[in-house]
C-alpha cells in the first residue's frame, strides 16, 4: 500500500449503537480505488449497518467516514446527494419500487437524480437490463411479477445504471440457488470491471466471497478482526476466520443460542 | 391476578409520579417529532424540484376516487338530518327552519367532518400502508441512494393533494347533502319545493361555506400528514405496517374532531 493513494472509502473508529445494543464498535476499514472488498460476518453482526453508515442512511455515533478523502459526516444534504449519485447500491432484498415498472426502477436515478429525459433513460435502462441478462420484455413487467433471481438482477441493473464509482452489494447471493448465485457473482465481477468501479460487498456466502473479492475483512462483535488478500484467507492464522470459513460449530465464535 | 394487585399496592405515589412524568415526556417527544416532520414536509412542498406527475396522481386518488364514498355519506347525512329535525321541530310548529338547519349543518359541520373521517379511513390508511411497506422493504432507503429526497418524492405530493382536494370534495359533499335533505323534505315531508330552496339560500352566508372549506383543507392536511408520518416511521415488518395504518386512522380522526372545534371557535365565537 503506497502512501499517496487516497482510499475510496475509509472508515475510522466507527461506532453505532441502537439503544443498549452496540452493533459497530470502533470499526475500521479502507477500500482502495478499483478494489473489490468483501466483508464477511455472521447474520446480525452489523454488516448491513456498516454499509448504511457509509451511505448516510444511518448516522454513526462516533468515528469518521471518508469517501475520496472527504469526511461525509460533515456534508450538507445537497452535497451528500451529490456523493450518493456516484454510488450504486444493491439492497439485500433488491428494494425495487413496486409502484413502478422494471425499466423505470432501473432508470430511476437517471430520471429523478440526474434529470435525464424519460426516453433516453429508458434506452439506457434496457441496455443495463441486457447487461444483466434480462430482455426488453421484462422491462415492462412490474417487480411483483419477477422471481427472486430476476429481482436481484434488476436491482443490480439499477445499481450500475448511473455508471457509479462505488458499488455496494448487500448479500447479493443470499436466498438464491447455487447456480443463480454463481451467475450473479459473474455479473458482479463483470459489471465492476466494465464500469471500473470500486466494490464493497457484504456476505456470509464464502464461495461467493472468494469469487468476487480481491480482499476480505471479517466483522465480528462490531470490529474488523482480520483483513487480507483473498488468496490468504485459508491461512489467515485467525481462529475466528478459520471457524467462519469452515462453518464449524466448534470454535471461538459462540452463537447466542439458548441452551436449557 | 392477586400478584397484579400486590404490585399495584406497592407502587407508591412516587412510582405514580414517575409514570405520569414518563408519559408526559414521551407525549412531548412525539409532538416534537411530528412537528419537525410536518415542517420538513411543508418546506419541501415549496422548494423545487416539484414532482407534478406525482401530485397529479395523488390528486386523482384523493379527489376523484373518493367522490362515491363522500357523496354517499353526505347524501344520507342530509336525508337523515331533514327527517330528524322534522320530528323535533314539528312539536314546536317550527318545520320552516328545516332548510336552514340542513344547509347550515352540512356546510359548517357535517360536510367537512364526515368527509374528513371517510378520507382518513380511505386515504390516510392507504398512505400509511404504502409508505410503511416502502420503509420496511428498504424502498425509502433506496430512494435516498438514488439521490431522491423521500420527503420531496413521497410526503410533499401527498400533503399538497390532501390540502387542495379536500375542499373540492367537501364542496361537492355539501351540495349532495343539501340535495339529500331536499329530497326527504319534498317527497316525504311534503314541503313546497321552491319555498324550500328559497329558505335554503336566504339564510346561507358566505362564511358558512368558507369556514367549512377551511376546515376541509386543514383536515386534508392532517389526514395526509398522519398517513405519511406513521408510514414513514413504521418499524418491524408486516406487524409494524399494520400498527402504522391503525395509528394513522385513529390519530387523524381524533385530530379532525379537535381541530373542528378549534376552527369553529375561531370563525364563530363572538
Ligand atoms: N434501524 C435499526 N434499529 C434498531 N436496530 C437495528 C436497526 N438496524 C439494524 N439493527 C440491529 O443491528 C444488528 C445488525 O443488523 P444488520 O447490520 O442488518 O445485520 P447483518 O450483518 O445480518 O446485515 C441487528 O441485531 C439488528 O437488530
Ligand atoms: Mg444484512
Amino acid at each position: 500500500m503506497t502512501e499517496t493513494v487516497t482510499p475510496k472509502i475509509k472508515m475510522t473508529g466507527v461506532r453505532k449503537a441502537f439503544g443498549q445494543k452496540v452493533v459497530l464498535d470502533s470499526f475500521d476499514l479502507e477500500v482502495l480505488p478499483r478494489e473489490s472488498v468483501v466483508i464477511i460476518g455472521g447474520s446480525g453482526s452489523g454488516k448491513s449497518v456498516s454499509l448504511k453508515c457509509v451511505l448516510g442512511l444511518l448516522q454513526p455515533d462516533e468515528g469518521v467516514i471518508e469517501i475520496d478523502g472527504v469526511d461525509v459526516g460533515k456534508l450538507s444534504h445537497s452535497d451528500r446527494e451529490e456523493v450518493n449519485s456516484r454510488i450504486g447500491m444493491l439492497f439485500q432484498n433488491a428494494a425495487l419500487f413496486d409502484s413502478l415498472p422494471v425499466w423505470e426502477n432501473v432508470a430511476f436515478g437517471l430520471i429523478q437524480g440526474k434529470q435525464m429525459a424519460r426516453n433516453t433513460a429508458k434506452d439506457i435502462a434496457i441496455d443495463k437490463l441486457a447487461q444483466v441478462g434480462l430482455g426488453a420484455d421484462v422491462a415492462v413487467l412490474s417487480p411483483a411479477e419477477l422471481s427472486g433471481g430476476m429481482r436481484k438482477r434488476v436491482g443490480l441493473a439499477r445499481a450500475i445504471a448511473g455508471d457509479p464509482d462505488i458499488i455496494f452489494f448487500d448479500e447479493p447471493t443470499t436466498g438464491l440457488d447455487p447456480i443463480m448465485g454463481h451467475m450473479i457473482d459473474n455479473l458482479i465481477v463483470e459489471c465492476v470491471r466494465n464500469v471500473g468501479a470500486t466494490a464493497l460487498t457484504i456476505t456470509h456466502d464464502m464461495p461467493s466471497a472468494r469469487r468476487i473479492s480481491d480482499r476480505m475483512a471479517m466483522l465480528y462483535k462490531g470490529k474488523n478482526i482480520w483483513q487480507g488478500p483473498t488468496a490468504n484467507i485459508d491461512n489467515s492464522g485467525n481462529d475466528y476466520v478459520d471457524q467462519f470459513i469452515t462453518g464449524s460449530a466448534e470454535g471461538p465464535i459462540t452463537m447466542e443460542v439458548f441452551r436449557p | 391476578m392477586s400478584a397484579d394487585g400486590d404490585t399495584g399496592g406497592r407502587a407508591g405515589p412516587l412510582e405514580l409520579l414517575r409514570r405520569v412524568g414518563a408519559a408526559i415526556l414521551s407525549f412531548l417527544e412525539a409532538t416534537g417529532k411530528l412537528t419537525v416532520f410536518a415542517m420538513t414536509g411543508i418546506s419541501h412542498c415549496v422548494r423545487p424540484p416539484i414532482y407534478f406527475r406525482l401530485i397529479g396522481q395523488q390528486m386523482i386518488d384523493i379527489g376523484y376516487y373518493s367522490l362515491p364514498v363522500v357523496g354517499l355519506t353526505t347524501l344520507f347525512a342530509g336525508m337523515v338530518l331533514a327527517l330528524q329535525s322534522y320530528t323535533g321541530f314539528a312539536r314546536f310548529s317550527a318545520e320552516g327552519a328545516i332548510p336552514n338547519v340542513v344547509v347550515l349543518s352540512m356546510t359548517r359541520e357535517l360536510g367537512p367532518v364526515l368527509a374528513g373521517l371517510m378520507i382518513a379511513g380511505r386515504i390516510g390508511a392507504a398512505m400509511a400502508a404504502e409508505l410503511g411497506t416502502m420503509r420496511v422493504t428498504e424502498q425509502i432507503d433506496a430512494l435516498e441512494t438514488l439521490s431522491t429526497n423521500p420527503f420531496k418524492y413521497l410526503v410533499a405530493p401527498r400533503l399538497i393533494a390532501g390540502v387542495t382536494m379536500m375542499p373540492l370534495l367537501v364542496l361537492v359533499g355539501d351540495i349532495i347533502g343539501v340535495f339529500g335533505g331536499y329530497i326527504v323534505s319534498i317527497y316525504k315531508l311534503g314541503f313546497n319545493a321552491s319555498a324550500y330552496l328559497q329558505n335554503t339560500w336566504e339564510f346561507l352566508q358566505v362564511q358558512d361555506v368558507t369556514s367549512g372549506l377551511v376546515k376541509a383543507a386543514v383536515f386534508g392536511f392532517l389526514v395526509a400528514l398522519m398517513g405519511c408520518y406513521h408510514g414513514y416511521n413504521s418499524r418491524g415488518g408486516a406487524q409494524g405496517v399494520g400498527a402504522a395504518t391503525t395509528n394513522s386512522v385513529v390519530s387523524a380522526s381524533i385530530l379532525i374532531l379537535v381541530f373542528n372545534y378549534i376552527i369553529t371557535e375561531l370563525f364563530f365565537a363572538q
